[in-house]
């Protein structure tokens, strides 16, 4: 087997896998629909480490598999660009992807959309795949819009709740507004630099590095500056930077595996992964990367602030995820793009690692999600407790786990960063710390420790806090009967927690000295080291894994986690009325990060509600009376009335027909007889 | 005589197909009706025969036989293999219909392969004579298939109106060639053209001459003005033989535009272009129109097959090597729709049942998704939907044409697909959203239930990978139009 087919083979078993079981799923018998797709993304998954393997060895492949049109020049075409960037993140996917797979076992065993689920999450597989694998913008724009859609349906997997159906609307519109930007982006690239393949585009663009554009008559862009924004804009959309942020809250109405899968540790970071990727361009435009270095600060303290005040287990995850997100874009503000796909990988494996132990919980707890009516589960589940420890530990950036190689390196590259707003930036991600510290362990105390508070009679509105309302279409949410005790699930669901875990500690060690300052993105990532040095400043500070958590010990970042848990453990274990009576005191704060900062009901009220105006204003002049009245049904209608001619004149009489093709004949002759 | 063997040679397939009708038709005479499946089989090696002839002895040289009557080069091979396919993939279609219908006889396969004879004379045909037989020989064939159910009187009203019209047309054929003649003193294709090439003769003969041509060939393409048959006699024939004149001849009737306009009167294109614009606009738009006030499966695809040939001269009338090329792309993509199409109808069809109304695709989705996919795929190729094979053929005819600078013709061909994909998208919706009339179960032998999903699924499949077919047609041009 020559590589080639085996870089196609990856993709394409998912694929497979979700199309036999997408359209046989109800035919074949309800285990097929797993052990299908476990055997194609496990089989893409070894694949992937093969291929991974072979990268490391330093084997890159740069090529079309297959071209569909060529039009006016351009090729529009499948083709792979396979070095250690896109190898790592095959394997990151394919790896989470399998222990999504194998959870879901467990966790969708009673749901009547089985199968289909199943086909959903390898369909993602694949598109995640053929995101990360391509060489062109052509196809990373299809890998781009298809995860999207499969996160559309995912959201929106349960399709009979109102919730789930607004959620997903509202993820999709959200995108597609980044995805405009992204398009424009695009378009941009294709016509000034005149090609869609990545090889192609970064060797041109340096030439047209001090190009300018002018949009607006009279106002000069630097054109790189503007392309860059235009991507970096698809990216928000689809890593849930302020403000296009609010549609990933609302997924969690989806099932928790795909929480995990798409909302967490693969999908949202693919626009992390496209900057990494396009890092030859952006390395061209300091002003663009300001732009994404505040945009990341901003999302990585803000959206941490409200998972403070959340009650709904996956939403506090969600919300951490955002800001988490934030820390990986601030890291591509300041030019370390390793150091975010460093961190990428090691957030996939813990976040991934977070859901499903919150999914375990929310089962055991009998689908009530409010962190306020758990307690003490830590003796009832003894892995998930575990498991989760690790990662919340591991979030907050305890040394020697991977989340504080990858996040203490991100806060490090930003304080040797000299770039505009890069001030602000150190600031917001020292603060985050503490802020991610306190909200994980709120909820990690609140859930696993202090008073099993589920045995007490519990009103049952309480879950998902801000669509209460809805609660009557959830049939399935009860909660736990009041004789009834919670317990550690089935060893599908374990599994993946346990698998999840080990890397969620040993990754960062393994990895940092490579990945970081070794040779490892070497040709992929590109860097100018004299306009950005703080990477090469971070490098002369290193000295070894061991010796930089020892130090991590005395430094900053560590004290405010601690502070962070600690607070959250005097405020939460030892005197639950502080945080009451602070509630009330700051009524105004807390007001503020109720309503997200305003946001949604900014949208709603705005945009939506906007739009809707217009739209109907629109639709009642434009549409009615001047499309459908004059344009639609007058073509219709004479169309119509053309058609009954027509049909009149097929009289059925031979002799009319005879006469129509003499007739034809004379007018040709009339027409091209020049006497 | 070595001459007269390297004749006979070049002019094999033809021999040999003839020869093998004839056998079949004495051989019918002494088969029981139990033993009829041999006819199928011996037509079906017939053509597998013929098809390894042609490709056994093509070269992409070009040789003429017969002082010049008759020629084989690329176009003419790669013509007549696409010929062989689609009768082929017809017989298979048609077998059940047909044994349904008591017309399962022998008379059947020798008249249709006595017909793929003449249509292989008008591929090959370098002579205004041998294409004029070729032709004839096509079409009193398929005027006695059309009669072959004598008892049905729907069919032989079709079959008296196609005979009528068709002498007509045959009549204006041989009127312009009998001018072109006069004009330039000969019979032979590549000598008018070289004849004309010398010198005008007197050009208001030409033009008589051409008009009479151009008109003679849009009767057989089903051209506006002189479409009014296709309607009718698609409607009367029954649908196993309008299945054949709506398929195949085409392909015959294209290589004789080639041959006449490219190869013939190339000095005259500007003239024979403006024509054929007239004609391409009118059937695009005269087709997608009325094919839209229809209620019947045959006469809605009559006036598909109108508005096709109108995109079919979009790439004619370019007049340049790729527009030929795209045309010949067109043409066989269209053979394979219309297979389909009519494909489905023989297949819905059963015992004193004929599929023939819209209304009778209703709900197909609920009787059988499988069946009810290949249609979409067909009625999707056929409104030019990518990824199909009918998007790439429309796309490529389009594309020569705006090369040839015919921008506001191709803005209007683009605007009446969008107003055709009105009724190809309504047969969709009959099937996927409406209930069904009609419950019965789907009586169909396995082989053609397996033809129509190759058929329908290579239409996709072609439509992903359109590089082969439109390799085909770029060299068989490239060699064959000098």
């Amino acid at each position: 087997m020559t590589m080639q087919t085996i870089y196609l083979l990856i993709p394409m078993l998912p694929l497979i896998a979700a199309v036999i079981v997408g359209l046989f799923g109800r035919q074949l018998p309800r285990a097929s629909a797993h052990w299908i797709t476990i055997l194609g993304v496990g089989a893409s998954f070894a694949l992937s480490a093969y291929v991974f393997m072979h990268a490391l060895e330093g084997h890159v492949f740069n090529g079309a598999v297959y071209t569909w049109l060529v039009s006016g020049g351009s090729a529009f075409e499948v083709g792979f660009l396979i070095d250690k960037l896109s190898a790592t993140m095959m394997v990151v996917v394919t790896f989470v992807s399998l222990m999504v797979h194998i959870y879901t076992i467990g966790y969708m065993e009673e749901d009547p959309g089985y199968s289909r689920f199943f086909s959903y999450i390898s369909l993602f597989t694949f598109s995640m795949l053929m995101l990360v694998m391509s060489n062109n913008f052509m196809q990373l724009f299809f890998g781009w819009e298809a995860v999207g859609l499969v996160s559309y349906l995912l959201i929106g997997f349960w399709y009979k709740r109102p919730t789930a159906i607004y959620a997903n609307l509202k993820a999709f519109l959200v995108n597609r507004v980044g995805d405009f930007g992204f398009l424009l982006g695009i378009g941009m690239v294709l016509y000034f630099l005149g090609s869609l393949d990545y090889a192609a585009v970064f060797s041109v663009a340096p030439q047209l590095a001090g190009d300018t554009v002018e949009i607006i008559p009279g106002m000069e862009w630097s054109l790189m500056t503007v392309i860059c924004i235009l991507l970096f804009i698809g990216a928000m959309g689809k890593s849930a930077q302020v403000p296009l942020h609010v549609w990933l809250p609302d997924s969690m109405e989806g099932p928790t595996p795909i929480s995990a899968l798409i909302h967490a540790a693969t999908m949202v970071t693919a626009g992390i992964f496209m900057v990494a990727r396009m890092s030859p361009l952006y390395e061209l435009s300091t002003t663009a990367l300001s732009f994404v270095l505040v945009i990341g600060a901003i999302t990585a303290l803000f959206m941490g602030f409200l998972g403070i005040i959340q009650n709904d287990i996956k939403r506090v995850v969600a919300y951490s995820t955002l800001s988490q997100l934030g820390y990986m874009t601030v890291a591509l503000g300041v030019s370390a793009y390793s150091v975010a796909m460093f961190h990428l990988m090691t957030h996939a494996f813990f976040k991934a690692l977070l859901f499903l132990a919150a999914g375990s919980v929310i089962m055991a707890m009998h689908h009530d999600q409010d962190i306020r009516n758990m307690g003490g589960l830590r003796k009832y589940m003894p892995v998930t407790w575990i498991t989760s420890l690790i990662g919340s530990l591991a979030l907050i950036g305890t040394p020697f786990l991977s989340g504080f190689y990858s996040k203490d390196s991100i806060i490090e590259a930003v304080k040797y960063s000299d770039i505009a707003g890069s001030g602000f930036a150190y600031f917001a991600v020292l603060a985050g710390v503490f802020v991610t510290a306190f909200y994980s362990f709120r909820m990690y105390f609140l859930v696993f420790h202090g008073k099993e508070r589920w045995m007490e009679a519990k009103p049952h509105h309480a879950h998902h806090d801000d669509h209460a309302d809805d609660a009557h279409a959830h049939d399935e949410h009860h909660g736990l009967a009041p004789d009834e005790k919670p317990h550690e699930q089935k060893w599908v669901v374990t599994l993946p927690l346990v698998l999840l875990a080990i890397p969620s500690v040993v990754i960062g060690y393994i990895a940092i000295e490579p990945m970081l300052f070794g040779s490892f993105f070497k040709g992929v990532i590109h860097v100018d080291q004299a306009a950005h040095p703080a990477m090469s400043i971070l490098a002369s500070h290193f000295h070894g894994a061991a010796a930089m958590a020892l130090h991590g010990l005395q430094t900053w970042p560590f004290w405010l986690a601690l502070a962070g848990v600690l607070l959250s453990w005097l405020f939460y274990m030892k005197r639950p009325d502080i945080p009451a009576a602070i509630k009330s005191r700051c009524d105004l704060i807390y007001r503020v990060l109720e309503n997200k900062y305003g946001f949604d009901s900014f949208n709603d009220k705005f945009f939506a509600a906007g739009s809707r105006c217009l739209g109907s204003k629109l639709w009642q002049t434009g549409d009615v009376k001047l499309i459908d009245g004059a344009i639609v049904n007058g073509t219709a209608r004479l169309i119509g009335r053309i058609a009954g001619v027509v049909r009149q004149l097929q009289s059925g009489l031979i002799y009319h027909y005879a006469f129509a093709m003499i007739i034809g004949a004379f007018l040709l002759l009339t027409f091209f007889m020049k006497v | 005589m070595s001459n007269i063997f390297s004749d006979l040679i070049t002019a094999l397939p033809e021999i040999f197909v003839l020869g093998m009708a004839m056998f079949i038709l004495l051989l019918d005479l002494f088969l029981k009706p139990s033993q009829r499946g041999l006819i199928f089989w011996l037509s079906q090696l017939t053509l597998a025969g013929a098809a390894t002839i042609t490709v056994i002895t093509h070269t992409p040289a070009v040789s003429y036989a017969f002082n010049g009557m008759f020629v084989d080069d690329p176009m003419a091979d790669a013509l007549k293999v696409m010929t062989y396919i689609g009768t082929a993939m017809m017989f298979v279609y048609t077998r059940h219909y047909l044994s349904l219908r008591g017309m399962f006889r022998g008379e059947y396969y020798a008249l249709v392969l006595f017909a793929m004879v003449g249509m292989m004379v008008m591929i090959s045909g370098q002579n205004f004579l041998t294409l004029y037989m070729g032709l004839e020989l096509l079409s009193l064939c398929l005027y006695a298939l059309v009669a072959l159910d004598r008892d049905n009187p729907r069919a032989t009203e079709a079959a008296m109106k196609y005979f009528v019209l068709g002498a007509l047309a045959s009549g204006m054929l041989l009127y312009g060639m009998s001018m072109m003649y006069g004009a330039t003193g000969s019979l032979n294709i590549a000598e008018v053209g070289e004849s004309l090439m010398q010198g005008a003769p007197t050009y208001s003969m030409l033009i008589l001459g051409l008009v009479f041509i151009v008109a003679g060939l849009a009767f057989k393409l089903g051209a506006v003005p002189f479409q009014m048959w296709v309607p009718d006699v698609y409607h009367g024939s029954p649908t196993a033989m309008t299945m054949l004149i709506g398929s195949v001849p085409k392909l015959a009737a294209f290589a004789m535009v080639i041959r006449l306009l490219v190869q013939g009167l190339y000095v005259v294109a500007v003239d024979w272009q403006g024509m054929l614009v007239i004609m391409a606009v009118l059937s695009i738009a005269i087709g997608n129109v009325a094919a839209i006030a229809q209620t019947n499966i045959k006469r809605m695809l009559a006036y598909s097959t109108i508005s096709h040939i109108g995109f079919l001269l979009f790439g004619l009338m370019s007049a340049s090597m790729n527009g030929f090329a795209s045309s010949m792309f067109y043409v066989s993509a269209y053979v394979l729709m219309t297979l389909a199409g009519f494909g489905m109808i023989l297949l819905l069809s059963r015992q004193g049942f004929e599929a023939e109304n819209l209304d009778d695709l209703k709900g197909l989705n609920q009787r059988s998704p499988w069946n009810a996919f290949l249609m979409l795929i067909v009625m999707f190729s056929m409104a030019g939907v990518p990824p199909t094979l009918g998007f790439y053929a429309k796309f490529t005819v389009l594309q020569a044409a705006l090369e040839a600078g015919f921008v506001g013709l191709v803005i209007f061909a683009v605007l009446m697909a969008a107003v055709g994909a009105f009724y190809y998208l309504r047969v969709v919706k009959l099937m996927y959203f409406d209930e069904p009339q009609d419950t019965s179960p789907i009586d169909a032998p396995t082989g053609m239930r397996v033809m129509l999903s190759v058929n329908a699924i290579g239409l996709l499949v072609l439509g992903l990978m359109p590089q082969a077919l439109m390799g085909i047609s770029a060299y068989a041009m490239f060699y064959s139009i000098q």
